[in-house]
């Protein structure tokens, strides 16, 4: 039974379809990979997992609980499902360690000694535990969106969304990012990653998925993906990121 | 005019000797812009004593008996001024913050009431919704209220319709991501609002609170009119019995300059130290 199901999922913004009857199994311990052109409805896609989005139409189930526009299958759902944004969103006028103990204990009755050992675990795993007393603006980007991941992580989410963690990363702390989400891969995390990033794409993903105009248009895992792409559009969209 | 040095003598003696200021360090500027401050007042009063040439300072001249006692007796309004106040302007951030908070609502409704609160609120002028408050009110209601109260609960209410919109421009121009983030570690709307959007939504208005806090402290001067005992109604009355209406409001002017520029330290303090805790 897959952890995630979308079935027919449509979103509307106006007269705009950012989602199109987008139907997508994802399977626990699943890497996905999500690409397409800006517009496409990569992040629409994940934003809906969370309901960040609430979609129009459609079925959305996360591990047994199906959306049902309930207060109370939301919040299951939100339990279990961790975010990390691109633009980090960590709360400035927090330290970073109290970024990553306040969901811990206010949303899970966690003590301030519990959050806090489980915060330094996550920030040691990230690889900046000697940041925990400094404040977001102190910290490079690439810092920033690691502490980003340690935070969803203390939640101890089943499954983590990944909406473009490095396109506002400046060239030289992308792969401290990827490196970290390398190391979430291999740790059998459930995760759906929308990114540009191929070489990460290449060496994690069990799945990859090509949005275009709001709907899925192909469905793959990379070897047949980047090797031998079904639709034009895919092919076409490959060659114009792919290095030469 | 023999009073202008003496009226003086302790501002500039503070001003020229630093280590008598250490209790108010939080709200010191530099010495030497006090003593700026305190040599234009000085100059100031002495351009006005030379327009005229029967100034009466004697009546607050507090060598003499009766001066000292009349200048106690207007220093004594600054309780009520202070109290009045500060009592109303807590309650209008507690109001304000809660007709603040509906007009945020997708709710068209809960939008509704906000708008209708604000836009009453706002129309109507303070020293009307006084004499209404302390006069209307306890026939409509059939209570009776003090003249402390009455005051409180009209400076209150009228201005708790605008630090409303203060707080929604405050919460309004917290980025949305803020909102998803708290929304991605499952925090209720409670929690969000109290420990991520509120903090950093207050640093950014305190410079408009400040500004309320200054403007309900000048405003208090209005509940003078059903009787407070607070400054100005002190000034009036002691205009009636000495007939020296320019010193003794000329003094009052004083006292509330006085007033505010402690308040507008004190909220410039506290920016910086909110804009510390950022960095």
């Amino acid at each position: 039974m897959p952890i995630i199901q979308l079935s027919d999922v449509t979103k509307r913004y106006g007269t705009f379809t950012a989602l199109n009857t987008v139907s997508l199994d994802i399977a626990k311990g699943e890497r996905v990979v999500v690409c397409g052109p800006s517009g496409s409805g990569k992040s629409t896609l994940i934003r809906c997992i969370n309901q960040l989005e609430v979609h129009d139409a459609g079925a959305i189930t996360v591990d047994g609980v199906t959306l049902d526009g309930s207060k109370a299958a939301l919040n299951r759902i939100r339990e279990k499902v961790g975010m990390v944004f691109q633009q980090f969103n960590l709360f400035p006028h927090l330290s970073i360690i109290d970024n990553l103990t306040l969901g811990p204990m206010r949303a899970r009755d966690k003590t301030r000694e519990e959050a806090r050992e489980i915060a330094m675990r996550y920030l040691t795993r990230v690889r900046i535990p000697e940041q925990a007393d400094k404040f977001p603006r102190q910290l490079s980007g690439g810092q920033q969106q690691r502490v980003a991941i340690a935070r969803a992580l203390c939640m101890e989410p089943e499954i983590l969304l990944f909406d473009e963690p490095t396109s506002a990363l400046d060239p030289e702390m992308i792969n401290e990012v990827l490196d970290v989400m390398v190391g979430l891969a291999e740790s059998g995390m459930t995760m759906i990653v929308v990114t540009h990033e191929m070489g990460f794409a290449r060496k994690v993903a069990d799945t990859m998925v090509f949005m275009d105009h709001g709907e899925i248009v192909e469905t793959a895992p990379p070897e047949t993906f980047f090797t031998n792409p079904e639709s034009a559009r895919c092919k076409d969209f490959l060659q114009k990121i792919l290095p030469h | 005019m023999s009073i202008l040095p003496q009226l003086f003598t302790k501002p500039t003696q503070i001003a020229a000797a630093p280590h008598l200021m250490r209790g108010l360090r939080p709200f010191a500027k530099a010495p030497h812009q006090v003593r700026g401050r305190t040599l234009l007042l000085i100059a100031l009063l002495a351009t006005l004593s030379g327009c005229s040439a029967d100034w009466g300072w004697y009546v607050v001249d507090p060598s003499t008996k009766s001066g000292w006692l009349n200048l106690k007796f207007l220093l004594s309004g600054l309780y009520y001024t202070i109290l009045l106040s500060v009592t109303a302007i807590l309650i209008s951030i507690v109001v304000g913050l809660l007709i603040a908070l509906p007009g945020l609502s997708k709710n068209p409704v809960l939008r509704g009431i906000n708008r209708f609160y604000v836009e009453i609120v706002r129309a109507v002028p303070i020293l009307v919704l006084i004499l209404w408050v302390y006069y209307g009110l306890p026939q409509v209601a059939d209570i009776s209220i003090s003249v402390f109260w009455a005051g409180v609960i009209a400076l209150a209410l009228s201005d708790s319709a605008f630090e409303a919109e203060i707080f929604r421009a405050g919460i309004q121009s917290i980025d949305k991501g803020q909102y998803e983030a708290a929304h991605s570690v499952s925090l209720n709307y409670a929690d969000t609002m109290r420990f991520v959007i509120l903090p950093q939504a207050i640093r950014r208005i305190l410079p408009a609170l400040g500004n309320q806090l200054v403007y309900m402290l000048k405003m208090s001067s209005l509940v003078s009119v059903i009787g407070m005992q607070e400054l100005t109604r002190k000034a009036n009355e002691l205009v009636v019995t000495e007939y020296r209406p320019l010193e003794i409001y000329t003094i009052l002017v004083l006292e509330y300059l006085v007033l505010i520029l402690i308040v507008s330290a004190g909220v410039r303090w506290l920016e910086r130290r909110m804009r510390t805790d950022e960095r």
